[in-house]
C-alpha cells in the first residue's frame, strides 16, 4: 500500500524525465562517441576522440575561471538574499506574497533586454559613471563593463531571485517564535540564528546555492554582452561548438563531462548537508 | 515600541535589494517612453513606440504565446514536480533517483535543446506550443522538486501515517496535513518555474514549430536585435511584465474572493 | 491561514492551467486551419531583414501566403535544420557558408533556373560566386564586405589597415571593438598577415592567433551587434564591422565612415535556399523570383542598407542614399575582389579550438 501510493507519486514525474530527458540526451551521448563529419554532420564511426581532445589545459583552464566566476556569484546572491528571504518570510502572510511578486517581477521581462539595461548603466558614457563624475566622486570613469566585475554583477542580478525564493520555502518553515528568537535583542539572538535557524534552513542554502551555480556555469549571455566574450565561459565554450564549430560530438562530449563532474560535485555537497544536519542539534 | 535594530537593517537591506532589482527596470521602462531611438540621450517624453508596438502583430502574438507557454508548462510542473518531491521524500534516499532530479537543471540547455529536437523529430511529432510546454516542464519539473523538497526536512512524517491510521483517506491526508506544510514552497516553486519559462530562449526555439504560431517573446527578440535594440522592444518587454503581474496578480486575487 | 494561502495559490495555478490549455488548443487549431486554406510558404529569416510589408504584397501578387517564421543567427536556424531536417521551413535565409554547408548535408535543394527567370537581374558577378557558381542551390539577397567603421571625428589619422585595429595607437586603446563570430575574428588577423581567410595551415593560424592575442589587451570589447551604437555613444571610436552595420552608425553621427582596409578584406553574401524538405518548392522560387523583382529588392536595399546583388535594383536606388552611405556604391567588380569565406570542412575545428584560444587568453 505505501510503496504504491510512493510509486503514483513518483510515476508522472520520472516517466516525464525518462522520455523527455534521458532518452533523448542518451541520444547525444551515443553521439559523444562519433566523428564529427567534414561538413558539420555526424560521421557514424566509433571514436574515443572527443574525449582526449577535452583533455585539454585549455579546456581546463575555462572549466576553472567558470567556476570561480559562478562560485563568486553564488555566494554573494546568498548574502544579498538570505536577509531578504529571512525578512519577507518574517512578515504577515498575506503580505509575503505581494513581496515574492515584487522579487519576481522584473524577470517577467526578458533577460536580454534586461541585460541592455545593464550595458546602459555601466558603460564608460553610461548612467552610473556620469552621475559619479557630476556629483564629483570620481574625475575619470569607471571601468565598470567588459571585465569580470560586469559578468558577476548580471550572473547574481539575474539569479538573485531564484535563491530568494528557495530560501522564502526554507525559512518560512521555521515555527514564528523561532524566527522572531533570533530577530529579537539579546545574547542569545546571534547564538540561535548560528545554532538553530541556519542549520535548520540548510536545505534552503544548499537549494538556492545549486540554482544559482548551475543556471550561472550554463549561461552564455551574459558573458557574451556585459564581459564583451572577453572571458570564454563553459556556457559559450560549449555552446559554440555545437553551434558555431557545428560539432555536435565533440559539444556532446564537454557538455557529459561538465555534467559528471557537477554531479560530483552536487552528491559531495548533499554528503556535507546531510552530515551537517546529524551533528546540528 | 522601541526601534529594533535587526529589524529596521533587515528593512534596509531589502529596500537596497529591490533598488538592485529595479534599477535596470527603471531604465528600460524609461527608454520606452524616449523620444530618440537610442538608449544614449534622453529626448523627450514620447508614447510613439507603444503606438508602433500595438501595430506590430508580431510581436503581440509573441507575447501571448509565451504567456501561454509560461504559465502551462507552471501548471504541469508545479503539480508534477510537487508529487515528486513528496514521492522522493517518503522512501529511501537513491542515488539514481538524485541524479536524474538534478540533471534537467545541470544539463547545458543547448544539449537539452538538440536532444529534444531530434528525439521530437524521431518521432515524427508535428511541433508548435506544446513541444515548448513538455520541454519547459522538463526542468521546471526538476526545479519545482528541489524547492519544495526544502520544506521536507525535519518534517515529521509520522504526522501522515497517523492521519491515514485513524482514517482519513489519501486526498483529505494531503489536504489537510501535507498541504498546508509545503505551501509556501509549491507557491515559491511556481514563481520560479513561471519565470524559467517565460525567458527562456535556446529550448523554446529548437523545439517550436516552425512558424508565427510557436514564435515567443524571446525567439522574437533575439531576432530583432541583429537590427538594433529600438525603444519597441522595451516598451515590448514593459508591457509583457505588466500583463505578467496582472495575470498572477489575478489569480491571488480571484481565489481569495472565491474564498 | 496556511490553508488560505495554500488554496489561493492552487486555485490560481488551476485557473491560470484551465485557461492556457484552451488556448493552446485554439492557437494551434488556428494555425491548422490556416495552413490548409492556401498555398502556404513558412520563410525564416532576421526580424526587420525584409521590408515589413513584403509578405502581404507577395501575396497579393501570387495567392501564395507566406509566413514569417524568426531566427536570431545562422547557427541557430543551421542546428535546427541539421536536427529535424528543415521540416515545416520552405526558404531560409542564411549566409553563404552556411548555405554551402547545407548543400553539402544535402539539406537544401537546388533552385530550378526556369523557375526564377529574375535571376537576370542579377550581376554578373552575382552569377559566378566561387562557392555556388550559376546559383545552383542558393541565390545572393545582400552582398557586402567587412572593414573598419571609425569617428573621424575622433582618431587622429584615419585608418588605412588591419594593423591599426590590431596594433592601435595609444589614443585608441580601450576604445576598439572586434567581431567575435569565429571567421570574421580570424580573418582579421589571417588578412593583417598577408594570408587567407581560409587558410589552414597551422603555422600560419598560430600566428595569427599571436597577433589576435596581443590585440585582445587593447579592446574594449568582442561585440558582433551593438558596435555601431558604442560608436555613435562614443565608447568606442574604431570597430571592425559589417558595411551595412557601420551605415547604422552613420544614420546616427554623420562623423562614421567606413573603409576597407588596403590588406583587403573578406567578402559575405546572404542567401536564400530552399529547404529539401520543403513541400512547396514552386511556390519557394516563386517567392525567391518575387525578392529578385527590381523594385522589391530595391525596397529591401532602402530598408536594409545594405548592397543587393541586383543590377536593376540597384540602378533605381535613390541616389542621395549613395551620397550619406557611401559604401553603398561599392561596384559589384571591386566587391569580388574581396575574398570569400568558405566551408573550412574538417579545419573547422582547428578554428574552433584557436578562437576558444584567443577568448580565453588573459
Amino acid at each position: 500500500m505505501v510503496l504504491s501510493r510512493r510509486a503514483v507519486m513518483l510515476a508522472p514525474g520520472l516517466g516525464w524525465l525518462a522520455l523527455l530527458l534521458v532518452i533523448p540526451c542518451g541520444i547525444i551521448f551515443v553521439h559523444s562517441f562519433f566523428e564529427r563529419g567534414i561538413y558539420g554532420g555526424i560521421d557514424y564511426v566509433f571514436t574515443l576522440e572527443n574525449y582526449r581532445r577535452a583533455i585539454d589545459p585549455l579546456y581546463l583552464r575555462i572549466f576553472l575561471a567558470s567556476v570561480r566566476i559562478a562560485l563568486t556569484a553564488t555566494a554573494i546572491a546568498l548574502l544579498l538574499g538570505y536577509p531578504a528571504a529571512y525578512f519577507i518570510a518574517l512578515q504577515a502572510k498575506r503580505r509575503q506574497m505581494p513581496l515574492l511578486i515584487l522579487i519576481m517581477l522584473p524577470f517577467w521581462s526578458n533577460y536580454l533586454i534586461r541585460t541592455y539595461a545593464w550595458i546602459v548603466l555601466l558603460n564608460r558614457e553610461g548612467l552610473i559613471n556620469r552621475g559619479l563624475i557630476d556629483l564629483g566622486v570620481i574625475d575619470t570613469p569607471l571601468s565598470l563593463l567588459y571585465n569580470d566585475f560586469a559578468v558577476i554583477t548580471g550572473l547574481v542580478y539575474g539569479y538573485v531571485p531564484f535563491m530568494i525564493l528557495a530560501l522564502y520555502s526554507s525559512i518560512s518553515k521555521l515555527g514564528p517564535d523561532l524566527r522572531e528568537a533570533s530577530t529579537d535583542l539579546g545574547a542569545g539572538a546571534w547564538r540561535t540564528f548560528l545554532r538553530i535557524t541556519l542549520p535548520l534552513t540548510l536545505p534552503g542554502i544548499a537549494a538556492g546555492c545549486i540554482f544559482v551555480f548551475v543556471l550561472s556555469i550554463g549561461n552564455f549571455v551574459t558573458p557574451d554582452l556585459l564581459g564583451g566574450k572577453q572571458r570564454a565561459m563553459l556556457g559559450n565554450l560549449i555552446y559554440g561548438q555545437f553551434l558555431t564549430a557545428r560539432d555536435w560530438p565533440f559539444g556532446a562530449a564537454l557538455a557529459f563531462i561538465l555534467i559528471a563532474i557537477m554531479m560530483l560535485l552536487l552528491s559531495a555537497q548533499a554528503w556535507l548537508v546531510n552530515r551537517e544536519r546529524e551533528i546540528a542539534p | 515600541m522601541r526601534a529594533d535594530p535587526v529589524k529596521t537593517w533587515l528593512t534596509a537591506h531589502l529596500g537596497l535589494v529591490y533598488l538592485f532589482l529595479y534599477g535596470p527596470i527603471v531604465v528600460l521602462v524609461v527608454l520606452s517612453f524616449n523620444a530618440s531611438g537610442l538608449p544614449t540621450a534622453w529626448t523627450g517624453f514620447s508614447t510613439d513606440w507603444y503606438a508602433k508596438l500595438i501595430q506590430n502583430e508580431a510581436i503581440l502574438a509573441s507575447v501571448r504565446n509565451s504567456l501561454i507557454v509560461a504559465f502551462s508548462s507552471t501548471a504541469i510542473s508545479t503539480v508534477i514536480g510537487t508529487l515528486l518531491a513528496m514521492g522522493l521524500e517518503e522512501g529511501r534516499p537513491s542515488g539514481a533517483l538524485e541524479a536524474l532530479v538534478t540533471a534537467p537543471m545541470i544539463i547545458p540547455d543547448i544539449v537539452l535543446a538538440i536532444a529534444l529536437l531530434s528525439f521530437y523529430t524521431l518521432l515524427h511529432m508535428t511541433l508548435g506550443l506544446h513541444s515548448i510546454i513538455l520541454s519547459h516542464a522538463v526542468f521546471n519539473i526538476a526545479f519545482v522538486c528541489t524547492v519544495v523538497r526544502t520544506r521536507f526536512k525535519h518534517f515529521d512524517r509520522s504526522i501522515i501515517e497517523a492521519s491515514i491510521d485513524l482514517g482519513a483517506g489519501e486526498f483529505t491526508t494531503f489536504r489537510r496535513v501535507t498541504l498546508p506544510v509545503i505551501a509556501p514552497g509549491v507557491i515559491a516553486a511556481a514563481l520560479l518555474s513561471f519565470t524559467l519559462s517565460i525567458d527562456e530562449f535556446i529550448i523554446a526555439y529548437f523545439t517550436a514549430g516552425a512558424g508565427r504560431a510557436s514564435t515567443t517573446f524571446p525567439m522574437q527578440i533575439y531576432s530583432m536585435i541583429r537590427f538594433g535594440v529600438t525603444p519597441e522592444i522595451n516598451a515590448a518587454a514593459t508591457i509583457v511584465m505588466g500583463v505578467s503581474f496582472m495575470l498572477v496578480f489575478l489569480s491571488q486575487r480571484l481565489s481569495r474572493e472565491v474564498e | 491561514m496556511m490553508k488560505t494561502l495554500i488554496g489561493r495559490a492552487l486555485r490560481g495555478f488551476s485557473a491560470a492551467a484551465i485557461v492556457a490549455m484552451p488556448l493552446t488548443a485554439i492557437a494551434n487549431l488556428v494555425s491548422a486551419s490556416a495552413a490548409s486554406a492556401a498555398e502556404k510558404i513558412v520563410i525564416s529569416n532576421w526580424d526587420g531583414y525584409m521590408p515589413k510589408d513584403l509578405l502581404a504584397n507577395f501575396t497579393k501578387e501570387t495567392g501564395i501566403e507566406a509566413e514569417m517564421s524568426v531566427h536570431a543567427t545562422n547557427e541557430e536556424i543551421m542546428g535546427k535544420v541539421t536536427a529535424n531536417g528543415g521540416q515545416g521551413y520552405d526558404v531560409l535565409f542564411v549566409s553563404s557558408p552556411f548555405a554551402e554547408a547545407l548543400h553539402k548535408l544535402d539539406l537544401i535543394a537546388p533552385i530550378d533556373a526556369a523557375k526564377v527567370p529574375n535571376l537576370a537581374n542579377l550581376y554578373a558577378q552575382a552569377k559566378e560566386l566561387p562557392y555556388d557558381p550559376g546559383n545552383s542551390f542558393s541565390v545572393p539577397y545582400t552582398w557586402g564586405t567587412t572593414g573598419l567603421c571609425y569617428r573621424s571625428d575622433l582618431v587622429k589619422t584615419e585608418p588605412t589597415s588591419w594593423m591599426d585595429l590590431l596594433q592601435p595607437s595609444a589614443d585608441l586603446k580601450g576604445k576598439i571593438t572586434m567581431l567575435a563570430t569565429d571567421r570574421w575574428l580570424m580573418a582579421a588577423g589571417l588578412k593583417a598577415l598577408g594570408y587567407s581567410v581560409n587558410d589552414t595551415n597551422e603555422a600560419d593560424v598560430a600566428k595569427a592567433k599571436e597577433l589576435l592575442i596581443s590585440a585582445k589587451k587593447n579592446l574594449l570589447a568582442y561585440d558582433d551587434t551593438t558596435f555601431y551604437s558604442k560608436l555613435v555613444s562614443g565608447e568606442a571610436s574604431l570597430v571592425q564591422a559589417w558595411d551595412g552595420w557601420c551605415n547604422y552608425g552613420i544614420t546616427d553621427n554623420k562623423a562614421i565612415k567606413f573603409v576597407v582596409p588596403k590588406e583587403g578584406s573578406d567578402m559575405w553574401v546572404d542567401t536564400m535556399v530552399v529547404t529539401a524538405a520543403s513541400e512547396h518548392k514552386d511556390a519557394a522560387l516563386a517567392f525567391i523570383n518575387y525578392i529578385l523583382k527590381a523594385d522589391v529588392h530595391e525596397s529591401v536595399a532602402e530598408l536594409t542598407l545594405y548592397k543587393v546583388p541586383n543590377e536593376k535594383a540597384m540602378a533605381g536606388l535613390d541616389k542621395t542614399l549613395v551620397d550619406t552611405y557611401p559604401n553603398l556604391g561599392m561596384a559589384p567588380a571591386d566587391l569580388v575582389k574581396q575574398e570569400q569565406l568558405r566551408d573550412l570542412g574538417k579545419e573547422m575545428k582547428l578554428y574552433s579550438k584557436t578562437v576558444t584560444e584567443i577568448t580565453a587568453s588573459n
